[in-house]
């Protein structure tokens, strides 16, 4: 085992680092850059039900530190993932990889993993309840202790695969949230989701995003995320993922100083498609500056 | 795609709100119609900005300060280096080109156009091309074009320099047209009965297809404006009305 090595429910990462859902679509868009199998796994594009068109456009705005998107869970459809996109993904990455699941009922989250249960790179589902850029679905559920709880005992039922649950920062108590997922059956829990905010045209005098919501992420959201992150690893036993605005190997020792077993990654691949491979490559000097010998003694 | 290290190493103000800016250190070939995506320091999104003509590894942008991204890029200094993801994009497809092929840019959607007329021009073809621009203090590039042996033909709004009115009126009969610029510009294109493609511009997340932050549906299904565009033949797009 190497020093970067983290064991996440079960299944053991050659490093801490995941590229955020979103970020790294199937991820064969990176691996035609570099080899991803550097990566400790990824999550890949919230997957739904029925195919998404998303969001009009625009989806994105500039913002200090950061930007906001409402993409509204574009995707093809669980079928369309499973005929399409993870034999291309297959053939470029050979780990296990982390299924983001979305959806618009209990039932839709359960039919999703039901069928996903088919696909043998699956190593962990993390059970999306905190989109904050669609109607109706998403995020209502990952904004108070039941809903969430619902979700996690019904997709329980239909797989023995680890189940982390993505939570929102949205809420007044997300250790309330994080601990009723535990109770309802969790195998780990990821945060956070995007901040809400906006931005307005001055010119148009309206919002930049059609939606007129989107969620804010990128390095102005770090400190937001780590005290959450720091507060849910303390309120459950079940191991925590930590992501929100990450951008260094240094903020990956943060995250995992504030009680993260992993990091995800997310706005940072956007701009810089070399990134994660980066952060890995940096790891182990960053390490040997603060006297960590290995990632495993954070915990 | 690639992102390379490119130097600042020249600057040309265009009109009042347009500079066009020179970076030297190119390694990667890239055709007409692709664009780069710059990160601008102190911004957390990169910009992305077609290719206005690309030759010995030299790369010219022509860039409007529209925002404070690109006001900041303008007023970089020479010297500076810039991480500039390069070769993204599909690009115009010259193989459509025919015998007499038209341009048809409007505003900041100019630029792209020029390197695409000198590639035509080089296969040997007559080229027309129609420019569009609100009035005359806002015209630029004209003689760029004319030099590389284009037909040129200007429109103004308010009728200050050419046609008066905008750049559709100028379009002569031609083999294929290929457009850039505002949308009801493109979408009266798209009315004309000669086959074409335009480039289509939005905000984009990464400019390279990971975040689906400039999807849009066209006939064919959802497209990415940044990978599976920004080019687009005329009958793919879904025009809103």
């Amino acid at each position: 085992m190497g020093r970067l090595s983290v064991n996440l429910c079960g299944i053991q990462l050659d490093n801490p680092v995941i590229p955020a859902s979103g970020t790294f679509g199937y991820g064969y868009e990176f691996a035609e850059l570099y080899d991803i199998n550097c990566l400790g796994t990824f999550s890949f594009k919230g997957t739904t039900l029925q195919a998404r068109d998303g969001n009009p456009l625009p989806r994105i705005a500039e913002t200090p530190a950061g930007m906001l998107n409402a993409v509204g869970l574009q995707n093809p459809g669980v079928d369309a993932v499973l005929r399409e996109e993870l034999p291309k993904l297959s053939r470029v990455f050979h780990k296990p990889v982390m299924a983001n699941v979305s959806g618009f009922s209990v039932e839709e989250y359960e039919e999703v993993v039901r069928r996903l249960e088919a696909a043998e790179q699956i190593g962990w589902y993390e059970i999306n309840i905190s989109c904050p850029n669609v109607h109706g679905g998403g995020m209502s559920f990952g904004t108070d202790p039941h809903g969430a709880a619902s979700v996690v005992a019904a997709v329980r039922q239909v797989t023995r695969r680890p189940l982390i649950v993505k939570l929102s920062p949205n809420v007044t108590s997300i250790t309330d949230i994080a601990k009723a997922c535990e109770d309802a059956g969790a195998d780990g829990i990821s945060l956070i989701n995007t901040l809400l905010g906006m931005r307005i045209d001055l010119a148009t005098r309206k919002p930049v995003i059609a939606n007129r919501t989107g969620g804010l992420s990128g390095p102005a959201v770090f400190p937001v995320a780590l005290r959450m992150v720091w507060d849910v690893a303390r309120a459950v036993k079940v191991p925590v993922v930590g992501m929100g605005g990450v951008s260094s190997a240094e903020d990956v020792l943060e995250m995992m100083m504030a009680g993260a077993r992993a990091v995800e990654i997310g706005a940072l691949n956007l701009v810089s498609p070399y990134a994660c491979r980066d952060i890995i490559d940096a790891l182990p000097a960053a390490m040997d500056r603060y006297g960590i010998r290995t990632l495993e003694e954070l915990n | 795609m690639k992102e390379e290290k490119l130097i600042l190493t020249g600057k040309r103000q265009l009109t009042p709100r347009v500079t066009e800016m020179t970076l030297e250190g190119v390694t990667e070939k890239m055709r007409p119609g692709q664009f780069v995506n710059l990160a601008v320091p102190g911004f957390a999104l990169r910009r992305p900005i077609s290719v206005c003509d690309l030759e010995a590894g030299r790369l010219r942008l022509v860039v409007r300060s529209g925002g404070r991204g690109t006001e900041t890029l303008t007023a970089l200094p020479a010297g500076q280096e810039l991480s500039v993801l390069t070769g993204l994009g599909n690009g115009y497809d010259l193989s459509r080109a025919g015998t007499c092929p038209v341009l048809a840019g409007g505003g900041v959607g100019v630029p792209p156009l020029y390197y695409l007329a000198r590639a035509l021009r080089q296969a040997g073809l007559p080229v027309t091309v129609c420019l569009g621009f609100n009035t005359e203090s806002e015209l630029f590039y004209e003689e760029e074009f004319r030099a590389l042996g284009c037909d040129v033909r200007v429109a103004t709004v308010d009728g200050s320099r050419g046609t008066k009115g905008f750049v559709t009126a100028l379009i002569p009969e031609g083999s294929y047209f290929y457009a850039c610029g505002p949308v009801p510009m493109l979408r009266s294109l798209s009315r004309l009965e000669m086959p074409g493609e335009m480039s289509l511009e939005a905000r984009m997340g990464c400019g390279f297809g990971a975040c689906m932050g400039c999807s849009q549906r066209m006939t064919g299904g959802m497209r990415r404006i940044c990978r599976e565009g920004p080019v687009f033949r005329k009958e793919e797009i879904l025009w809103d009305d």
